[in-house]
């Protein structure tokens, strides 16, 4: 029915000091960057994965009313939206030393999981983005995981 | 970004520090710097922010990790607490029966590893904001010496 994902909205409080975070930052590309009069349509991607946009969104009117975006707004700034993404890396140790070196707010130092190295920072507005490297070849789950799994659930049911 | 946007986003930077460097020493004057605010200011606009102070938000916090530590770890109850940052094992304990409603040994024996990301078992296995207590718990004063987070 589906093909793909192609557009999630990023709510950000100013479109500018988002591209210079987005792009300057991270390392997207703008994708669309169209004053439509009623909104300013922006939206970057991954030079990498080009049909994948990020929509960077004022939470505001003519969308929401005024008081609903002033709620969003301070939903955002939070740290209460959750997730905004999940990025892949080649190497979870190395970006995380690079952006640190550019300022950028990590709220998680790489740490070892079970699918791969992980870390995660803020966005300038309070969005959260994880930055995972997944582990090299298939994750093996056993049997032995699944009987582990299967009993937390039932414990946590 | 409004006044209170701007204080929201200082306030989030302290309260991630807090989830940063729970298992160590804290005081509040080194969060209230974080969030460019007074120590007094600091700890009522957080609580007027996030709905608690910032000693029940670490308190909280270091209760969630001692329970994925029991869940997932061989470590006797005793180095989980000191690992979370409670001062002594008995504090650790009256603590974690009075949020959780059990002794960690008790939490042990009925508790196994959780299948999903480690991010997603932090955020949805905290206790719940009115489960935490102060009588008993540790708190910044607590803290063996001051440092910045």
């Amino acid at each position: 029915m589906f093909n793909a994902i192609t557009i999630t909205a990023v709510p950000v409080l100013d479109q500018d000091e988002a591209l210079d975070f987005y792009v300057g930052s991270l390392g997207f590309e703008v994708t669309n960057d169209v004053d439509m009069g009623f909104m300013r349509w922006l939206t970057v991607a991954l030079p990498s994965d080009p049909e994948r946009h990020l929509l960077l969104e004022v939470p505001g009117p003519p969308a929401l009313s005024e008081e609903v975006g002033s709620q969003v707004r301070d939903l955002l700034t939070k740290g209460a939206l959750g997730l905004a993404c999940v990025l892949t890396t080649d190497d979870c140790r190395k970006t995380f030393e690079k952006l640190s070196g550019k300022g950028v707010e990590f709220t998680q130092e790489p740490t070892e999981q079970p699918y791969g190295i992980d870390c995660a920072l803020r966005d300038p507005f309070g969005n959260q983005i994880r930055v995972t490297q997944p582990p090299q070849g298939p994750v093996e789950i056993t049997e032995a995981d699944k009987a582990r799994w299967r009993a937390g659930a039932e414990t946590s049911s | 970004m409004s006044a209170t946007e701007d204080a929201n986003r200082r306030l989030l930077r302290a309260r991630d520090a807090i989830d940063r460097h729970f298992a160590g020493p804290m005081d509040v004057p080194a969060l209230a710097r974080v969030a460019l605010m007074s120590p007094a200011h600091f700890i009522r606009e957080f609580k007027a922010t996030f709905g608690e102070p910032p000693h029940r938000y670490l308190q909280r916090r270091r209760i969630e990790r001692a329970m994925a530590l029991l869940r997932d770890s061989t470590w006797s109850i005793t180095e989980i607490g000191l690992a979370v940052g409670f001062a002594s094992p008995g504090t650790f304990s009256r603590t974690f029966k009075a949020v959780v409603g059990q002794s960690p040994s008790t939490y042990r024996g009925c508790s196994r590893p959780l299948p999903a990301p480690d991010c997603i078992v932090r955020a949805w296995t905290r206790p719940a904001a009115h489960a935490a207590v102060t009588a008993g718990s540790s708190t910044f004063g607590a803290a063996a010496a001051p440092t910045g987070p």
